[in-house]
Order: C-alpha cells, then sequence, then structure tokens
C-alpha cells in the first residue's frame, strides 16, 4: 500500500532539519529574498500572477479571523519540507525519471535540473505547494547576472526546481572539512534564509544530534509540523505558542 | 484511382463530397498542429496551467480518450479470448476493425498531446533511460508506447486488405499470416493495456500528500488502479458503438447487425453496473475513512465551481441512468435511447478522468491555503480538438478505402 510504514532509506546518523519560529517571525521576507538571490531563483518584471511566480520560500499570511481588537496575524515561511515518510518523500515516489530523490546520507530531497523532463507530477504530488515550474526562459537585469551565485546552475524553462536547503553550501561546507582532516559526515551549515534572518527565527541544523539546537527545538512544547496527518513528515517544524496558529497547522486540528 | 482503391461492392461517396470534408478536418489539424507549435516554440506559459494546476485539459483529455480507446483491447479480449467459451462474443467479429482503428486513433492521439504536455518534450526518453519503478508514471510510459505499437501492428492487416494492395502476392502473404498470429498481439495488448489503464488510475491514487485522490489499495496499487481498468472496459465498446453508430448515420448505411449493439449494450451495461456498485463502495470508505483521517469532510472536495453536481452528474446521470438505459431490454430496444445510453456511459468515464486530474488539485490541503480555478486557453483547446479531427481523418479514410465491416454488402444489398 502507497506510503505504507516500511522503511526503504537506511537509518543515517544526519538528517539535516529546519525549525522556524513564527513567535519571532516579522514577515520581513529577508529569508525569501535570501533565498532567491543564494539560488539564482529568476523573476519576471511583472510578478502579479502569484500562481506563476517561481518562489523557493513562500511567506503565507495567516490570520485568526477575529475583529478588531482581536485580530491577530502571523506569516509563515514554507520552504521545502524535506518531508521524510518512511516509504518515499511524496515527490520522489512519483517522478517517473528519478528527477527527485532524496538523499539518505543527508535527508535532503534534491532535484536534478537537467533530467527532469517538466511533467509536473511532483508539484501535483506535493501538498505544500513548495514547487515552482519554470514557465519561462530564466531573466536577470544584465546588471545582476554578475552577482548570480556561481556554485548554484541556472534552470531552464521547462522544468521544476525547489528549496534544496541550500545544499551547495553544505558540499562547500564538506570540502572544506575535508581539506582541515575533519568528517564530512558530521559537518553544520546555514542555508541562506538562516543567515539573512535578522530575529533569528530559523534555525537549522542535524536533527539526529540530540545536542544540536535544532533538534532541541523541534522537540519543545511549542513545536509542530503542517499536515502531520498526511504522514509525509517533514523536517521542518514550526515553533508558536499561539493555538490559533498551530489550529491551521493541520486541517480539523 | 479512387475508385479502384473502395473495396469491391460497396458505395462511397463522390470524391469532392469528401475531399471537403478531409480538408475540413486538414483544416482543423493545421489549427492544432500552429497550437502545438506555439506550444513547444514558447513553452507552457501559453496554456492555462499554473503551479496548482500542473495537470490540466491535457492530461484530462489523455485519460478521457485512453479510456475511450479500450474498446480495442477489451473488445479484442472478447473476440480472440473470451469468444472459445461464450460463442455469442464471436459476433464481435463485425466490429473488431473498427475497434482496432478507433484505438489506434486514441492511442497515437494521445501520444501526440503527451508530447506537449512535458516541459522538456525532447527529453521525452528519459522515461526509459532514467526509469523510476516506483513511479505510475513509468508504468504509464512503458504501457502506453508499448502498446501503440501493438496496435500499429494490428492495424496493418487490415491495411493490407485493401483491393490494391492485396493485389501485391507478398503484401498479401504477410497480411494474411499477421491475421492467422492477431490473437498473440490481441492478448499481449490486452496485458499491455490493462496495466496501463491501471496506472492511470494508479497517477492519481498513489498521491498520498493529496488527500482527494489519494486511495488506499491492494498491495502496491490503489484502488483506483482497478476502477480506472474497470471502467475503461465499460466505455471502450460503448465509444467504438457510438463511432459505429455515427458512421452509418453519416454513410446512411447499416454497416452492423443491431445484434452487435444489443451485445455491446449488455456487456458494457453489465460492467458498468459492476463498476458502479465499486466505485460508490469505494467512494463511501473514502469519504467515510479516508479522509478523515486526514481531517476532512466529503463536502470539504467539492466547491464552486467544482461543486456536488459533479458527483451526482459522473455517477446518476452518466451512472445510474445508462446502466438502466443499457440493461433494460425495453429501452435497449430504442435506439434513441440505446445510444444515449452508449453516450452517457462514455461522458460519465470522462467526467471520472477530470474529477480525478483538475479537481483533485483544486482543493487546498493546506488549510491556510486558497482554492483555485483552471481555467484551459486556445492553446491547450486547439491540439485536443485537432487530435479528434485527427481520429476523424483515420476513420473516414479507412472506412473509404478499407474493408472494415465485413458484413457491410450483406446488409445494404
Amino acid at each position: 500500500m502507497s506510503g505504507s510504514a516500511h522503511s526503504e532509506h537506511a537509518e543515517s546518523k544526519v538528517r539535516y532539519g529546519m525549525v522556524i519560529d513564527l513567535d519571532k517571525c516579522t514577515g520581513c521576507g529577508a529569508c525569501s529574498v535570501a533565498c532567491q538571490q543564494e539560488n539564482n531563483v529568476s523573476f519576471r518584471p511583472d510578478e502579479s500572477d502569484k500562481l506563476r511566480t517561481l518562489s523557493w520560500m513562500t511567506l503565507y499570511r495567516l490570520e485568526n479571523g477575529a475583529d478588531y481588537p482581536d485580530y491577530r496575524v502571523a506569516m509563515l515561511p514554507r520552504p521545502c519540507m524535506h518531508c521524510d515518510s518512511p516509504h518515499h518523500s511524496p515527490c520522489t515516489f512519483v517522478c517517473p525519471v528519478n528527477a527527485t530523490i532524496r538523499d539518505e546520507h543527508t535527508g535532503i530531497v534534491d532535484h536534478v535540473a537537467v533530467r527532469c523532463i517538466g511533467c509536473r507530477y511532483c508539484m501535483v504530488a506535493c501538498p505544500y505547494h513548495a514547487r515552482s515550474f519554470n514557465w519561462w526562459d530564466p531573466t536577470w537585469p544584465k546588471s545582476m547576472e554578475a552577482m548570480l551565485t556561481p556554485e548554484v546552475s541556472p534552470r531552464m524553462r521547462g522544468v521544476v526546481e525547489k528549496c534544496t536547503f541550500c545544499h551547495h553550501r553544505l558540499n562547500l561546507a564538506r570540502d572544506r572539512a575535508r581539506l582541515n582532516g575533519e568528517d564530512p559526515d558530521t559537518v553544520v551549515y546555514t542555508p541562506a534564509c538562516a543567515e539573512a534572518c535578522p530575529t533569528r527565527a530559523i534555525t537549522f541544523g542535524n536533527l539526529k544530534d540530540p545536542n544540536s539546537e535544532v533538534a532541541k527545538l523541534a522537540k519543545d512544547a511549542r513545536a509542530f509540523r503542517i499536515l502531520e496527518k498526511l504522514h509525509t513528515e517533514p523536517k521542518v517544524y514550526y515553533l508558536s505558542s499561539a493555538q490559533w496558529i498551530r489550529r491551521q497547522s493541520d486541517n480539523n486540528l | 484511382m479512387d475508385k479502384a482503391l473502395i473495396p469491391e461492392g460497396v458505395k462511397r461517396c463522390p470524391l469532392p463530397v469528401f475531399g471537403l470534408w478531409m480538408l475540413f478536418l486538414l483544416a482543423v489539424i493545421a489549427w492544432g498542429i500552429y497550437a502545438g507549435l506555439t506550444v513547444l516554440i514558447k513553452g507552457l506559459n501559453v496554456t492555462g496551467l499554473n503551479n496548482y494546476f500542473g495537470f490540466g485539459l491535457y492530461i484530462t483529455v489523455d485519460l478521457g480518450i485512453i479510456a475511450l480507446g479500450a474498446g480495442a483491447f477489451f473488445s479484442g479480449f472478447m473476440y480472440y479470448g473470451l469468444s472459445r467459451f461464450f460463442p455469442r462474443l464471436k459476433e464481435l467479429h463485425k466490429i473488431i476493425n473498427l475497434a482496432v482503428i478507433v484505438g489506434f486513433c486514441c492511442y497515437t492521439g494521445a501520444l501526440l498531446v503527451l508530447l506537449l504536455e512535458i516541459g522538456q518534450p525532447l527529453r521525452g526518453w528519459f522515461g526509459y533511460w532514467h526509469a523510476n519503478v516506483h513511479s505510475m508514471l513509468t508504468e504509464v510510459i512503458f504501457c502506453i508506447s508499448c502498446y501503440a505499437i501493438v496496435l500499429i501492428i494490428e492495424f496493418v492487416p487490415i491495411i493490407l486488405e485493401n483491393r490494391k494492395l492485396d493485389a501485391v502476392k507478398p503484401l498479401h502473404i504477410f497480411g494474411h499470416n499477421l491475421h492467422e498470429i492477431m490473437a498473440i498481439f490481441a492478448m499481449t495488448g490486452t496485458f499491455l493495456s490493462f496495466f496501463h489503464q491501471g496506472s492511470l488510475g494508479g497517477v492519481p491514487g498513489v498521491m498520498f500528500g493529496r488527500p482527494f485522490a489519494y486511495r488506499t489499495g491492494f498491495f502496491i496499487w490503489p484502488w483506483t488502479f482497478f476502477l480506472f481498468t474497470l471502467s475503461a472496459m465499460a466505455c471502450g465498446p460503448a465509444f467504438t458503438a457510438l463511432i459505429c453508430r455515427i458512421i452509418e448515420k453519416v454513410s446512411r448505411k447499416t454497416l452492423v447487425d443491431r445484434s452487435v449493439y444489443e451485445l455491446i449494450a449488455k456487456v458494457t451495461g453489465s460492467l458498468l453496473l459492476i463498476y458502479l456498485i465499486l466505485k460508490t463502495l469505494d467512494t463511501l470508505y473514502w469519504a467515510l475513512d479516508t479522509a478523515p483521517g486526514f481531517g476532512f469532510k466529503l463536502s470539504d472536495f467539492y466547491e464552486a465551481p467544482y461543486g456536488m453536481w459533479l458527483l451526482f452528474t459522473e455517477l446518476g446521470v452518466c451512472g445510474v441512468l445508462p446502466v438502466i438505459l443499457l440493461l433494460t431490454p425495453q429501452t435497449r430496444n430504442s435506439n434513441g435511447l440505446l445510444f444515449l445510453g452508449f453516450f452517457l456511459n462514455c461522458a460519465g468515464i470522462v467526467i471520472n478522468r477530470f474529477v480525478m486530474t483538475v479537481q483533485a488539485l483544486a482543493i487546498p490541503v493546506m488549510p491556510f491555503d486558497q482554492w483555485a480555478v483552471y481555467i484551459p486557453t486556445w492553446a491547450e483547446w486547439a491540439p485536443c480538438i485537432a487530435m479528434l479531427a485527427y481520429g476523424a481523418v483515420i476513420v473516414s479514410l479507412s472506412y473509404r478505402y478499407l474493408p472494415i465491416f465485413p458484413r457491410e454488402k450483406e446488409l445494404n444489398p
């Protein structure tokens, strides 16, 4: 049966994950901008059609539905959840060409743009809308082309793309560890969104390391994940003390 | 020359009339090719698809047309396989050629539309090279291409029956020998199409992150795998019968005995009844167990414009009604009601394919997300309509120049 509980991936000592503290998040969008800049996410002069926007880190606006003065609003940054469900992630399970696969040594769900045929089955399977399709050829203003990140390939028209937890930064960190004679499997690195967050609302690290901050925060009483009932087992956790926010994390929680 | 190609002893419309009909169809195809080239050159941004609706009209039409084309595999299975045990099924001999031609049009047409559907058409072959054995779409890619080849093999001997081609001795011998071993291809096609129809059902059924589409199932197959196969078996022969009736109406001739329609009505009506029972059980189990497990109610999935009316139309108007029309001897005796039954049967299955693809994506899974509505553009309609015109060209040419109805001469003295 699809999505049943038996595990097909070998247990590794590293599962990179993220914790986002919604009580600290001001919705400034720095994470989203940093992600776009770091990962060479292209954009269009007119971005009004949000359903065709390329976005790896989308900010959702949550409201409590009450009238003033009890009205409350919060912003929820949503990267790829890097689902850790035992059988497969929803997207890796369906891709016909193995263009999206989970690296079982790190838990990062990767996407190989040059293998992607653009069937969009992964987008359809992902309940978090974490994937975007390149509807147009990627372009940047001439003045911005020199600022593109050399470690990240731009994606061509007709393929899907998504957050990779900045795994090029992981590769750089692993290279540095090898040069320093350290174990590359235990490196700690920081994705662009976590680095850019001015309120330190985003924490990143190895969920399997009990001493890591991210592992401690993931076990916090305020911690929850989106759509727990689907058993996609996201590796992105959220923190909030507001019940109305937690209620919106899952249907009829 | 034209007259020399027309089968002996049958009448066809004058060449200029046929030429005008062909010109009209070719104009529609040219419009579709223009749209297709626009998609290939400019990209999928000319369609109504977006990040929420990764699947749209192309996939719906593909799923629908593949189900309707199932007449080829299921008629072949009944005629070459089951008729040994149920001699009455030998009647299908009178319509089997048309079933193969309709299946050929549907499968090759679907392949052409699929080429437009993927964002990187030049990488279509990656499906074979980098195949992910877990993906239902991989199974679809393998089965559709293999079965399309089988249909070409099944179509060849029919083409070789053309008067002029049959006069060439080597071609006659080749065609005759192909006929002799056709049962092997029919059975191979049955196997391939069974899995193809099923894996098309598996495409939505295995998406465990999408509660509207997700189904539990048997071993690695979700229930939709079996429901899609069964529903294709229920509507495929009905679609062949509808096409046959349209040719009869246009040519003003009787092409098959009424007993063939009667037989198809009984078979498809019975299968549709079994499908409806299983589909209802599946819907109930999903609504009462699967969906609540994910925190949803049945009504959460049906909102304007994809309201409850779709469910009632699919299962009631296009489900229960055609079952009654096709299985009741009195209504079966009326030509109007019989073919209405066939039509509603086909329409219901197409609605089912729409619901399982487009509507399934409209429903926001995250509680703070919003409903979205999908509207196809001309660049999606044109290739789909052109595909129908392509089918009409093949069927028209086949009817004019090939002896596809063995009883035509006797029924139209």
